[in-house]
């Protein structure tokens, strides 16, 4: 018995095949979103991970400090080393801002640690830790800074030395780790018009300007220009303590918030991208209804083409599943060839998108499922066409 | 027609298998990338690094002593002044006045001991004229010439006119008293005056004009500012968990936020006993080893070398890592990642770690990798891109 499916193939491959790369570019752009799903909540995933804190400590009342602003004095630290179960914390601030690199700006997410304490990025991938307290800084691979470069953050400039990856704000920026005490000055540090502004406006108040009291003004300023806080603390746990316990114990003794990890993976991940993802379902949706359409647009208007062969095959008293089959199978074929072609494309393209694209083999072999699913669906259009055809139609033409 | 098929199906195979290759290799199922370096032995410079400003040790604030108003400021910013040289002047308002009035009062008290000498002397010569009178009047007496009484008379006389010496006396010593004291008077209205002078107390440079002529001042505040060039130096601040080991005498380099590109020489000349306990920092100040900049209040930075340098392993800090709590490096052991904790020391600043115990010279270990690691990992080792 001879397969018609293939024979049919063959006889018009270069038509099939196009066809076929064509839906293989659709595959590939569902496949691409999926991707870019998963890779936004890889992103949030790993960025947790390399911090490898068991508690993260925030504002009271905060879901800080990524879904909303949190800030805490820098000091609160002492009072949570004091806390039994906690074994090291580490200040930490963000703050999003664009930076000059070379002639153009890119978005980056700014970062302050402390050199040994939580915090620090762990994965390196050239360069070095820093090592001095001020002006030295760690970028992620994707800012397009390299080993030596020198970045302006506000008026200070900061060598990068060190170089890591996948790090990036949930919105996709990529972070710029600085030291902590440079972080707080970029962070609350105004720029020299509006400092020298605000020295003015407290010059000309009479009550913080007096005659009889020379160093008020000074002390004024000295502290209305100073920072001491930070965004959140990280906490790891001594071994074999549940960071539960201590994350309710902060809670409610120290008047914080504390999250665990889990809980923290939980506000980036279900809050933070929520919608995001929700705009990615719905698309995806749209993606399979509009393959759908195509492939059976186009199965149907190959069969409509070889209408005339069909009705000879039936007059040669070819059974109906022998014709039904033959066109299943041709788009079946044209779904896995599409599909091949698709997960190809977006193994391909993946690493250009701005953002991380993870391709999941579950995502693919659900993907491959639906992709039969809708083309078996969609023959049924073709399949009816070809069994409808009268076999007098293939003398009476 | 049968080439046809044979090359569909070839193709389907082939764009399978670069499927399935890509998915091993670029995709999430390729192993971690990693590379390696090797503990090697090295010299080992421990040195701290920190910011600081440059100020002066010895900075003087010269205003006057009460408050009053300024009237003439003789020197301007950017001045050499020595020891000594008059700075600016307040207004003296009344004390002239007073100093005039102090001397006529000094004037009037001598006159008044002229006075008081003659009186004296005119006192002493009665007396001497009694005394003699009296004298006689005591040998008459006995050879019975006049009679008793007289010469009562004539001894009361000597000494009335005794008393009256000694008044004249005590009158005199009173008198030369007030002229101490005017002449006092005068001299404090004096000093107060000299005191509206503001002089410089060492050889040294204007830095501040505060005040203009006109200005009043209270007690304490500044109408000039100097200080003495020779003394400035950079106060920086050392984080303290680097500051360990910092002595006077330590060599530092101090680079100056305006002239990044020139390294200057300095010293250690101070490390201050009291830390910072805010900001968790030691401060240390640094002495410039040749002419200081006179530039007070630019931030700087400065490096201090600890010690000599000492041979010692060390491996690349990126490779040391922190696994609950404890410092450790990754080495590969057939082709999976094992945690081996190490004892660490200093950290350089160019980025190496000292190994006091856990690792020999040679022994490889990840200093980089593609992704987190994690004990019994799958790693290819490679370039990490």
């Amino acid at each position: 018995m001879i397969n018609l499916a293939s024979r049919d193939i063959a006889h018009g491959f270069g038509r099939y095949f196009l066809t076929s790369v064509g839906l293989g570019l659709l595959i590939g752009v569902t496949l691409s979103m999926a991707g870019i799903y998963r890779g936004m909540v890889d992103d949030a995933k790993a960025l947790l991970e390399s911090w490898q804190a068991d508690v993260w400590v925030v504002q009271q009342h905060t879901l800080g400090p990524f879904a909303e602003s949190s800030n805490l004095h820098d000091d609160v630290y002492r009072n949570l080393l004091g806390l039994p179960g906690v074994a090291e914390t580490g200040n930490v601030t963000f703050l999003t801002m664009q930076v000059k690199q070379g002639e153009s700006d890119v978005r980056v997410m700014i970062s302050g640690f402390e050199p040994g304490r939580p915090g620090e990025p762990a994965l390196l991938m050239a360069g070095r830790p820093l090592t001095r307290p001020h002006y030295e800084a760690i970028a992620d691979v994707k800012t397009g800074f390299g080993l030596g470069d020198r970045i302006r953050i506000r008026r200070n400039e900061y060598t990068v030395v060190g170089l890591t990856r996948r790090m990036v704000s949930s919105s996709g920026d990529p972070m710029v780790f600085i030291p902590l005490k440079d972080a707080q000055q970029t962070q609350f540090l105004k720029d020299n018009e509006a400092i020298r502004n605000d020295r003015n406006r407290l010059a000309a108040n009479p009550g913080l300007n007096r005659a009889g009291v020379p160093g008020l003004l000074d002390a004024v300023e000295a502290n209305q220009f100073s920072n001491r806080n930070v965004n959140a603390v990280l906490v790891r746990v001594t071994p074999g303590w549940n960071p539960r316990v201590v994350a309710d114990n902060i809670k409610r003794w120290k008047y914080l918030q504390a999250y665990t990890g889990e809980e923290m993976e939980e506000i980036l991940v279900g809050k933070l991208i929520a919608t995001a993802a929700r705009q990615i379902a719905v698309f995806l949706v749209i993606l399979a209804l509009v393959s759908a359409a195509i492939v059976a647009l186009i199965i149907y208007t190959m069969t409509i083409s070889k209408i005339k062969e069909i009705a000879v095959l039936k007059l040669i008293g070819t059974r109906n599943t022998t014709i039904a089959g033959m066109i299943l199978q041709e788009a079946l074929g044209l779904g896995l060839i599409g599909f091949v072609i698709g997960k190809l494309l977006a193994t391909l393209w993946g690493p250009h998108f701005p953002r991380h694209v993870v391709l999941l083999t579950e995502d693919a072999v659900r993907g491959f499922i639906v992709t039969v699913v809708i083309c078996t669906i969609a023959s049924v259009l073709g399949i009816r066409a070809a069994l409808r055809v009268d076999p007098a139609a293939a003398i009476g033409g | 027609m049968k080439w046809k098929l044979f090359a569909a199906a070839g193709g389907v195979i082939v764009l399978f298998a670069a499927m399935v290759w890509f998915a091993f290799n670029r995709g999430p199922l390729a192993p971690v990338a990693v590379e390696m370096a090797a503990a090697q032995e090295a010299d080992i410079a421990s040195s701290v690094f920190g910011i600081g400003t440059v100020e002066a040790r010895r900075s003087y604030a010269i205003g006057p002593i009460q408050a009053g108003r300024v009237l003439k400021v003789h020197v301007d910013h950017g001045d050499t002044v020595n020891a000594g040289q008059l700075l600016a002047e307040i207004d003296p308002v009344d004390l002239l006045e007073r100093l005039k009035g102090a001397e006529s009062m000094l004037d009037r008290t001598r006159n008044a001991v002229a006075v008081a000498e003659a009186q004296e002397r005119e006192a002493r010569s009665r007396h001497t004229v009694a005394s003699a009178n009296a004298a006689r009047y005591r040998d008459l007496v006995q050879k019975n010439f006049v009679s008793r009484e007289a010469a009562e008379v004539r001894a009361s006389e000597a000494s009335v006119t005794q008393a009256a010496v000694d008044g004249a006396q005590a009158a005199l010593l009173a008198a030369r008293g007030d002229v101490e004291r005017a002449a006092r008077d005068r001299d404090a209205l004096r000093r107060q005056l000299a005191n509206l002078r503001l002089t410089s107390p060492v050889d040294g440079v204007v830095v501040a004009r505060d005040s203009e002529p006109g200005t009043t001042v209270v007690a304490g505040q500044a109408v000039v500012r100097v200080v003495d060039p020779r003394s400035l130096w950079v106060r920086a601040r050392i984080d303290q968990s680097r500051a360990a080991a910092l002595t006077i005498g330590l060599t530092a380099e101090i680079v100056l936020r305006s002239n990044q590109g020139e390294v200057l020489r300095g010293r250690v000349a101070r490390v201050e006993i009291e830390s910072d306990s805010v900001t968790e920092e030691r401060i240390v100040a640094i002495a410039f080893a040749g002419t200081p900049p006179l530039s007070v209040g630019e931030l700087a930075e400065v490096t201090i070398h600890r010690t000599r340098s000492t041979r010692g392993l060390v491996v690349p800090s990126a490779a040391v890592k922190r696994v609950n709590q404890q410092h450790g490096v990754w080495r590969v052991v057939d082709g999976r990642t094992r945690f081996h904790p190490v004892k660490i020391g200093v950290q350089t600043l160019d980025g190496m770690t000292e190994v006091l115990d856990g690792l020999k010279a040679g022994d490889r270990v990840i200093a980089y990798s593609s992704a987190q690691l994690r004990e019994g990992m799958e790693v290819r080792i490679g370039k990490v891109s």
